[in-house]
């Protein structure tokens, strides 16, 4: 965990006195709507269909059991009792209060938690590995520059009025969980010939209207020129990036336009006129945000201990552990994945008394501290092994046990026209159908990992575009229709979907993603040949003739 | 930005004006004696570009109190029954198509 | 409109002068960056101040030979959701080491004056009244900055590293 100092306290209870007095000033008539709403979206605030949406900040997806606490006292005071998780390590409520917005800011600011930069066209939460810490072959725990990042990027003078957002993302693992190659910039940790840790860079990626894959922009930028080089970026997209259309001005347009290698030589000519900089990070700054992680002291515990051998016996147990326990680089511990979608419900939510209960689980069981993946789950990332039989029996009390992490009724959706202003068309009922008609968990583990993605309209929060089936809601005179695309993905293969047929309308989509899974059983080679592979191995073709010959 | 007031205003049937309160986000709906409700029966129903104009000028002359002011459609039965013209209006009235919580065990 | 410099009401003395309109003899003046480049030679001889309106879109190189002789630049926000001019007041101060008054003109408001000041500004030329009024709680807001720039205030970081030091010499 990241322990907050004084000075990073001061900070945000100076942030929530200002938009408390922001608040005060619009209420009052002395702010126009159009003067606050780039206040309030500073601060996490939008207005969708039903009442204000609070978007709250979990850096880089760690969060301590009283943080967690605290996320659900917000949920039950100040809103409808439940929170939902979104793909970018942020918690959103639904249904919050204008007027009552700065106290809850502020009970979030005791607990050192925040709203800061969670919208507008500023540098967004920096999001990381969730399993960031505690997976073994990791090059080094990433969140250390993610939260030297989230400082530095932190009311920032120069980039708090950017062309548009601005998202990045950290993964120091040959198996990207981060989804970095869809990010404004993306960095990989990774160390030189000479041993020193420095970073890819890429640029440029997101989804959206007008999607595109990251660019590698730098194969090898040294750790403690992170700032001064990301600050070089961000100088040039300050300047050059569009301004006269909304649509054109994330960074991933300057960068098609420019050219990658264009783009590059930009800011290494932007980077070189910086000289010497107070940017420059070196190892005494480096160790001084180190020292302020901690970790637990993990016991010698066995590798394959009695209780777990015991409980081995049990099926269930036994397939919940399959499906949602991964390897911790310390012996005798495991990673926990926590499922928010049970069979039936919307995908990410969370009530409150299931984040009070799991935070009292993460005490018992895993040193306090919860993660927040960009799947819209959570994780237990230091479970002794021993423990997980009492902990799947208490997760399933909660609802928080369905043994389906990575499968396919692990669905990503963005709110949708139930909540969402921008929607086109609804997400969340697509994504309940779809878990009810895969709802047996053996269907679900022959059919393997596959992950499908939905989003609501062209700005894509669901990443349809990397689902490995992807759903898009359109509305088609004044009907909802879904796009579907497949062969998607967001891991460090990162690649687009492709269209496989003509939109189909609300009630057939569910319909037509069985005849997908249908198809994928009946193409692929082998059981272990994931859907994903086989749509790259024979295309998108021998699938359109089979979902769509009869339709 | 285009001011709602410049916008063209096409209109196909019958509208009313919508909006959210500020203080609180909720759905109002601009109604007949130059104020704003909660409830969509009050609304003030226009039938054609000119009034709609003129309703909506009145509804975002408003900046204090609602946010967003738009023109919406609706249907009216039996001449008076006020129902949401879309999708999108019916949820912003009667709330998410969906069970709120997740499925506790 | 109301001016703030050093976080004080100021009188403007600096005259606008339009692009067409004829140049006082003596006196502050501050013209545009078309009139400026126009007739760069005749401006920078004449008696009195002379002080340049540049726009965010436009490349600082053609400015920065003339810094030294120049009182005052404003930079521009056309709205206060367009942040180009805070990079070009980094800039002119921090990398071509401009020293004179560099103000804010346009959308400028009190939500964004820290932002300003960080930045380099030393004039604010405000939109609204109340906001001028606001000047000195709002510059006050804030006791923490997490990123270095030529304003001088020092960073979280640095003010941890100086207190570790202090405690591993105590």
């Amino acid at each position: 965990m990241y322990a907050y100092d004084e000075l990073d306290r001061t900070l945000l209870n100076e942030r929530v006195a200002e938009f408390r007095d922001q608040v005060k000033r619009r209420l009052s008539g002395e702010l126009t709507e159009d003067e606050f709403k780039m206040l309030r979206l500073q601060n996490g605030v939008y207005l969708q269909l039903h009442a204000y949406m609070f978007r709250v900040a979990i850096p880089y997806g760690t969060l301590s059991s009283k943080q967690l606490r605290r996320l659900a006292h917000i949920a039950r005071k100040y809103d409808r009792g439940y929170g939902h998780f979104t793909t970018r390590q942020n918690i959103q409520y639904n249904w919050i209060k204008l007027a009552e917005l700065p106290d809850a800011l502020a009970d979030l600011a005791e607990v050192g938690i925040h709203s800061m930069q969670t919208s507008g066209n500023n540098t967004r939460n920096v999001t990381s590995d969730q399993w960031a810490g505690v997976v073994p072959g990791e090059v080094e725990d990433p969140r250390i520059w993610s939260e030297i990042l989230r400082q530095y990027t932190t009311l920032h003078p120069e980039f708090s009025f950017l062309p548009r957002k601005f998202k990045f993302a950290i993964t120091a693992s040959a198996h990207d969980r981060a989804a970095i190659k869809i990010h404004d910039i993306g960095l990989r940790l990774h160390r030189n010939a000479q041993g020193e840790v420095g970073f890819e860079v890429l640029v440029g990626g997101g989804l959206g209207r007008t999607p595109f894959i990251a660019k590698t922009i730098n194969p090898f930028v040294h750790g403690r020129d992170l700032l001064s080089y990301v600050e070089a970026i961000l100088r040039v997209y300050n300047r050059y990036g569009r301004r006269d259309n909304i649509y054109k001005a994330r960074i991933k347009i300057l960068v098609h336009e420019l050219g990658s290698e264009k783009f590059a030589a930009e800011v290494d000519k932007e980077w070189r006129a910086m000289g010497e900089t107070a940017l420059t990070l070196d190892d005494g700054v480096i160790e001084e945000i180190r020292s302020r992680f901690t970790y637990p002291a993990y016991e010698k515990l066995p590798h394959m201990p009695e209780e777990l051998k015991k409980a081995a016996a049990d099926p269930l147990f036994e397939r919940w552990r399959r499906n949602s326990v991964f390897t911790h680089k310390v012996q005798g511990y495991a990673i926990v994945t926590v499922s928010l979608k049970p069979v039936g419900a919307p995908p990410g939510d969370a009530t409150a008394e299931q984040m009070d209960a799991l935070a009292d689980l993460a005490d018992k069981y895993s040193f306090g501290e919860i993660r927040v993946g960009h799947e819209q789950n959570l994780a237990l990332p230091h479970v002794p092994k021993r423990d997980l039989p009492a902990l799947w029996k208490a997760l399933d009390e909660i609802g928080l046990a369905t043994p389906n992490v990575n499968l396919v009724s692990d669905i990503i959706a963005c709110p949708g026209l139930d909540y969402c202003s921008l929607a086109n068309a609804r997400s969340i009922p697509i994504a309940q159908e779809l878990t009810r008609r895969f709802a047996n968990p053996d269907t679900a583990e022959l059919i393997g990992r596959l992950h499908i993605n939905i989003s609501g309209c062209i700005n894509a929060c669901g990443h349809h575009h990397v689902g490995h089936i992807g759903i898009l809601g359109v509305e088609k005179n004044g009907e909802e229709f879904y796009q579907i695309t497949i062969g998607g993905r967001a891991d460090e293969n990162a690649e687009l979907g492709m269209l496989i047929g003509p939109a189909v309308p609300f009630g057939e989509v569910a319909d037509v993603i069985e005849d997908v899974v249908e198809a994928y059983l009946a193409l692929r080679e082998r059981p272990d040949e994931l859907f994903v592979d086989t749509v790259k191995r024979l295309g998108v073709q021998p699938f359109k003739e089979r979902v769509y010959a009869t339709r | 930005m285009t001011s709602p007031l410049e916008q063209k205003i096409r209109i196909t049937g019958p509208s009313i004006v919508t909006a959210n309160r500020t203080a609180d986000g909720a759905v109002i709906y601009r109604n007949r004696t130059n104020g704003w409700s909660t409830d969509l029966s009050h609304a003030a129903v226009v039938r054609n570009a000119d009034d709609a104009r003129a309703l909506l000028a009145e509804a975002a002359a408003d900046d204090v109190g609602a946010v967003g002011a738009y023109i919406a459609p609706v249907s009216v039965k039996d001449g008076e029954t006020i129902k949401p013209g879309n999708l999108r209006e019916h949820i912003r009235q009667r709330g998410v198509t969906i069970d709120l919580l997740p499925v506790s065990a | 409109m109301p001016l703030v410099k050093n976080g004080n009401t100021a009188t403007d003395i600096f005259v606008h002068v339009a692009d067409g309109a004829e140049l006082p003899g003596d006196g502050a003046v501050l013209v545009s960056a078309a009139r400026f480049l126009a007739d760069t030679e005749a401006l920078v001889k004449r008696a009195g101040k002379l002080g340049v309106i540049w726009p965010n879109n436009r490349d600082l190189d053609d400015l920065v030979p003339y810094l030294e002789r120049l009182a005052v630049v404003a930079l521009v926000f056309p709205t206060f959701r367009d942040g180009r001019a805070y990079s070009q007041a980094r800039l002119l101060r921090e990398r071509y080491g401009y020293e004179g008054e560099l103000r804010a003109t346009g959308q400028v408001l009190r939500d964004q004056f820290m932002f300003m000041l960080r930045a380099g500004f030393d004039a604010l030329e405000a939109k609204k009244q109340s906001d001028v009024e606001a000047f000195a709680l709002t510059s006050r807001r804030y006791s923490v900055f997490y990123q270095p720039t030529g304003d001088g205030r020092l960073t979280a970081l640095h003010r941890r590293m100086q207190q570790r030091q202090s405690e591993s010499a105590g």
